[in-house]
């Protein structure tokens, strides 16, 4: 009796023993050896980006001018205040605007500038004495008598970043400086809204986040037309001749792109980086017939079939070899002799008075006719030299609307002084800048949580250090920008947003995120089966076997106690 | 009659000796003593041709035209060797002067086996310059995608070529430009490029994209660094091969998606010119068919002042005459290309048909219409070749139905060809799969010249080559190689390359035998279809061969394309570089549903001895009563039944 009973004990040390091995050794083992290499993310930083809450900020400087306080007021200047408001855009996104507005006089030498006789002269020689930061605004109040601005103008935009503000004759006489400001207020914030940013910039640049609300068609249409923020474009103009033997057509691109396209887009540098290419392709077909209209003996293109006019060039165009920036296309196409003129036609069916059209986030075309040039007994090929400047007069403002320069109306009263020799004015960059910003910003966090989804998810992908160390300086990057923008530095702002993008795009496209060897769950551990079934049984039986043996032997003891 | 015909043929020498005689005026002042040798001997032929005109009234509607001369100076539009001369456009002052001219051109060429041989080539010209980061960004005639290739990847020359199926040298001499089986891409980088792996690598993937092609294939297993072989054929001071990098892709197939992206790099598409005839569905249902792309700067002028880039895009194929022909030995454009020509490419300055008729003086072995007035003679190959011309820029050319459909009707089957001086062969010996011997021949046709060749062997590395084995024979006698390179390779890194420059002698054959072993490759390394065989590029020879006739040195002479290529240093000598065929070899390939067998088999014998020893170790033995045996047993059953008392 005594030795079955010894053996039986050993019997179960064994197993127990053998038990303890396979789960000590064994299972640790096999996990390790199976494991795959996972590096460390900021799971929990990416988490708090995910709700994403900016706040924008922005300087704003009001210049009372001789004549516009009385001297009590005076007494009260410079004074700061700070506006602040807010919106929910939804449960995710939350938005704060911020302006710091600074109240002070005019110095002797801005009021000298102020004395110059026209507006525009005012304001360059303002911008002469301070230059503004970016993203920060200067607003002069001048006196109702100023001869600056014209009758029935009460704000004068400049091409810098000041405007001019007419105070109203009715608060001359003695009113406290609080009133004073109540009645700047409404027009300020006008002024503010169109040369700072505006909530409906904003949102539209957090489209990628935030689904717009339906109803708002115009906007969406506005928001759609910009290519997406993107640290570079490549600019290519495109010559289309389809009719080489009649047209030998020579254009001057370079000087052309060197007289009006460079100055703009080094005004935008900040923005992006852009590169310019030309190229001429000859028989080149538009995708549709153009309809022969008898009454104007002209071809007519309508503008419903615009939309397939695009399709059969673009095969011709060629993708960019050199980089994967988006391309934005500028073609300039010369109708056939056989097809000569023909025109694009808007709904009301009337002549399209540039004769081009523009494609959202696409690029714009225009047609040159080129028949006036030469008579009906012209010996082919005619020789045709291009007028550059009508031209690229089309493609420039192509182009502005397709980088998104917001071009919006300014309401009554107001008036915006006509476009420099670049083309853009410092507040329309401030203001793309903010926009781009805030989209960069967007974009990235939604790059970088989605990845980090990615990755929780699937659990056998391989996470190197190097996409580790992409995801947290994206993150880091991300951060910065958020707190830039809230001290209202612009321009540190962009560029670490543009930083963030790149970091975040360049984990998110990693290839050794898309390894060829992701064996499923199922199949793994099919391929287990043969050694773990024949192993885990007998352990577990045994197991089995010693706890009901224990519990009987528990019982057992109990009733004896009893 | 007779006496017309002399006077014709007196006036036709006065004709041309007047030419010859004002293209002498010209050449002093713009031209130079090579091309004096040139124009000299043109006159000779055309004397005779002259002189044979009196016997042959066939040939009496011929002209030669002096292709060294036309076009050469636009001011000798006197020279009235072309019987049309084209209504002049007068350019007025205001067009700016154009910096590129694009040409293009098809030569034909009869193969004595009854094939045709038909070579496009389209080059484009450009006064620019890509080198030392300059931006270059308006483009006109020279594509967009090209030129920002160059300009991004720093590059000097890129030659790359897609060729289905293997020229086959004894039967259709040598081509124009060769290729071998596959892919084939090469490149030098300028000087100025620090990273070369890195762009190289960047570089393939984007000419893939842009050809639809597998360039992304190309690796460092299958790249190499030619000492010798490949020498920049443009002008270069760059000679270090670490800016060089060469690959093939033999595996490769050619079809209509890379002939679309490459007709898309042509200025007038498919749509006017001679690209018209580039359809897809017969230039594929031919025995070989070759598209390149050839980038290189060249000189403008002989002294070099001005440098421009060259693209010269080429596609060669040649049609089978027995698949298609039912049998009739005749040939029309239409037939080999289902299109006719109606013009030439309005952007071309020159667009021409060249038809090989050298063995065909006097059509005895085939008859072309409609005829040419035209005649040239252009050295190609080290042979002076005499060619029907049709100048596509000339309306008289398509005649009164206003198109070109060239005929070719054969007359008589028989003729032979020169055989080619220089050709080789390459095959593997060996049986099983462990070991295998490559045999490659290299065979000197010429009766009583020796030159030497430079053979250049790129193998992959799963075939370890044994040097110590290497042979070289010629004439059974032990041939020593003057130079050899050899690199060995490293695996799953980079291949083995062997270059060797070996003389040739006399009309002889030179065997150059290694062997080499099959190594076993990781499971994931075999290709999609393993028992269909590795391919290991062709082998590359290059030599110069001596010509037959003196070769102009003279590379910025206004020549026909086909024969520019190759830039000819010496008169006696011309480059010629050969392929072999690409090798097949079987490596052991393992049963690939191994792994899991393998897996479930250790499994099942681990899990046997475990659980035997699992048992062994927790079982309890006790000891049983030891039970009666079997006579008792039955003994038992049987009292039982008889009712008594068991034992």
């Amino acid at each position: 009796m005594a030795t079955t009973e010894v053996e039986r004990r050993r019997g179960q040390l064994a197993a127990l023993s053998i038990a303890a091995v396979v789960i000590i050794v064994g299972v640790p083992l096999w996990w390790r050896t199976t494991e795959t290499y996972r590096a460390w993310l900021p799971v929990s930083q990416i988490k708090e980006l995910a709700k994403l809450q900016l706040q924008l900020s922005a300087d704003v400087e009001v210049v009372f001018a001789r004549g516009t306080v009385t001297p009590e007021q005076q007494k009260k200047v410079p004074l700061t205040l700070s506006q602040d408001e807010e919106h929910i855009v939804d449960e995710k996104t939350a938005l704060w605007y911020r302006y710091e507005t600074r109240y002070r006089t005019a110095t002797i030498m801005e009021e000298d500038a102020l004395n110059q006789p026209t507006a525009a002269e005012a304001d360059l020689s303002l911008h002469t004495l301070s230059e503004s930061p970016c993203g920060s605004l200067v607003v002069y109040v001048i006196p109702e008598s100023s001869p600056l601005l014209l009758q029935d103008v009460n704000v004068y935009i400049g091409q810098r970043r000041t405007a001019f503000l007419r105070v109203g004759t009715q608060m001359r006489v003695g009113r406290t400086l609080e009133q004073l400001l109540a009645h700047l207020e409404p027009q300020l914030k006008q002024v503010l809204q169109l040369m700072s940013f505006s909530h409906a910039d904003i949102t539209a640049a957090l489209s990628d986040r935030v689904r717009l609300i339906p109803g708002n068609k115009g906007g969406i249409a506005d928001s759609m037309r910009a290519f997406k923020s993107s640290p570079g474009y490549e600019i290519t103009f495109s010559l289309l001749n389809p009719d080489p033997k009649s047209h030998r057509v020579h254009w001057d691109i370079e000087g052309a792109v060197q007289t009006y396209i460079q100055p703009l887009l080094t005004k935008l540098a900040p923005v992006a980086n852009f590169s310019i290419d030309s190229q001429t392709l000859y028989y080149a077909m538009l995708g549709v017939n153009p309809r022969f209209d008898s009454s104007r003996s002209a071809y007519t293109l309508n503008v419903d079939s615009l939309a397939h006019v695009i399709n059969p060039v673009e095969a011709r165009l060629g993708s960019n070899a050199a980089s994967s920036n988006p391309v934005l296309n500028f073609l300039l196409y010369i109708p056939d002799a056989h097809h000569s003129p023909l025109y694009i036609h808007d709904h009301k069916k009337q002549e399209v008075p540039s004769n081009a059209f523009h494609s959202p986030r696409w690029g714009g075309i225009m047609v040159y006719n080129v028949n006036g040039f030469y008579g009906s007994e012209v010996v082919y090929p005619v020789d045709i030299n291009i007028n550059m400047a009508k031209v690229m007069g089309v493609f420039l403002a192509q182009l502005r609307l397709l980088l998104g320069v917001q071009s919006s109306s300014p309401p009554p009263g107001f008036l915006v002084a006509p476009c420099s020799s670049t083309g853009l004015a410092d507040w329309e960059l401030d203001r793309l800048m903010w926009s781009r910003s805030v989209e960069n910003v967007a974009t990235a966090t939604t790059t970088i949580t989605s990845l980090a989804q990615l990755l929780d998810q699937i659990s056998n992908i391989v996470i190197n250090d190097n996409i580790a160390q992409q995801v947290s300086s994206a993150v880091t990057s991300l951060q910065l920008a958020v707190a830039e923008l809230e001290a209202g530095n612009l321009g540190f702002a962009l560029q670490y947003s543009k930083e963030a993008i790149l970091a975040s795009e360049r984990a998110f496209f990693d290839p050794s995120l898309l390894h060829l060897l992701y064996f499923p769950d199922d199949q793994k551990f099919a391929i287990y089966i043969p050694i773990f079934l024949p192993m885990c049984v007998p352990i577990l039986l045994s197991l089995l076997k010693i706890l009901s043996e224990a519990r009987q032997k528990h019982r057992e003891k109990h009733a004896k106690k009893e | 009659m007779a006496a017309y015909r002399c006077s014709y043929s007196a006036v036709l020498l006065i004709l041309c000796i007047c030419s010859v005689s004002t293209a002498i005026d010209s050449e002093e002042t713009t031209l130079t003593g090579a091309h004096h040798v040139g124009e000299v001997d043109n006159t000779q032929t055309a004397t005779e041709t002259g002189e044979q005109t009196t016997e042959q009234p066939v040939v009496e509607e011929r002209r030669w035209e002096a292709i060294d001369v036309e076009e050469a100076t636009p001011g000798d539009s006197d020279i009235d060797e072309k019987d049309t001369s084209a209504p002049e456009t007068i350019v007025p002052l205001t067009v700016p002067q154009l910096k590129d001219d694009f040409q293009e051109e098809l030569v034909i060429r009869p193969l004595h086996s009854g094939d045709i041989y038909a070579s496009f080539q389209f080059r484009t010209l450009w006064e620019t310059d890509f080198m030392k980061g300059n931006k270059v960004s308006h483009y006109r005639l020279f594509p967009k995608s090209l030129g920002q290739v160059i300009s991004k990847f720093s590059v000097q020359e890129l030659h790359i070529s897609f060729t289905q199926g293997y020229w086959r040298t004894m039967q259709w001499g040598q081509p124009f430009l060769p290729s071998p089986p596959g892919a084939e891409l090469w490149v030098w980088f300028q000087d100025s490029v620090t990273d070369v792996d890195g762009m190289w690598k960047e570089l393939t993937n984007v000419l893939s994209g842009i050809f639809c092609a597998s360039l992304n294939f190309i690796d460092s297993t299958n790249t190499v660094q030619p000492s010798a072989s490949f020498k920049p054929l443009g002008i270069s001071n760059v000679t270090d091969h670490r800016f060089l990098r060469y690959a093939t892709l033999p595996r490769e197939i050619v079809c209509t998606e890379n002939l679309t992206p490459w007709k898309k790099l042509l200025p007038c598409g498919s749509k006017a010119g001679l690209a018209v005839l580039l359809k897809s569905e017969k230039l594929f249902h031919s025995s070989f068919h070759s598209e390149a792309v050839h980038i290189r700067p060249v000189c403008q002028d002989l002294l070099c002042k001005t440098t421009s880039w060259e693209l010269r895009q080429t596609l060669n194929v040649v049609f089978d005459l027995h698949t298609s022909g039912q049998g009739k030995r005749e040939w029309s454009l239409f037939k080999m290309f289902s299109r006719t020509l109606t013009e030439a490419c309005p952007l071309a300055s020159s667009s021409k048909i060249y038809i090989d008729i050298t063995d065909n003086p006097q059509w005895e072995q085939f008859e072309l219409s409609p005829a040419t007035p035209l005649l040239s003679q252009a050295l190609v190959l080290g042979d002076r070749r005499t060619f029907s011309v049709y100048d596509l820029t000339q309306q008289i050319t398509f005649g009164t139905v206003r198109s070109l459909n060239l005929l070719i009707r054969w007359k008589s089957n028989e003729g032979d060809m020169l055989r080619p001086l220089l050709h080789a062969e390459r095959y593997v010996a060996g049986y099983g799969l462990q070991t295998g011997e490559i045999h490659t021949l290299m065979y000197n046709n010429h009766p009583y010249r020796s030159f030497p060749v430079l053979l250049l062997d790129s193998v992959p590395w799963y075939l370890r080559l044994y040097i110590h084995t290497l042979t070289v024979t010629s004439k059974g006698k032990h041939n020593k190689p003057s130079y050899i390179h050899y690199q060995p390779s490293k695996d799953r890194v980079r291949p083995h390359l062997l270059e060797m420059l070996i003389q040739l002698p006399p009309n002889s054959v030179t065997e150059v035998t290694v062997q080499f072993e099959r190594a076993l490759l990781k499971w994931t390394e075999y290709t999609p279809d393993p028992n269909h065989g590795f391919y290991v590029g062709s082998s590359v020879i290059s030599s110069l061969v001596p010509s037959i006739a003196a070769m102009d040195t003279n590379s910025t002479l206004e020549r026909p394309l086909f024969s520019s290529f190759f830039p000819c240093k010496e008169e006696s000598s011309y480059f010629v570089r050969i392929y072999t065929e690409p090798l097949l070899v079987n490596l052991p390939t393992p049963d690939f549903s191994m792994p899991y067998n393998v897996i479930c088999l250790t499994c099942t014998v681990v899990a046997v001895g475990y659980g035997s020893l699992y048992n062994l170790l927790t079982r309890s033995f006790q000891i049983e009563e030891p039970s009666p045996g079997l006579a008792k047993r039955i003994a038992n059953v049987i009292r039982k039944v008889r009712g008594v008392p068991p034992l």
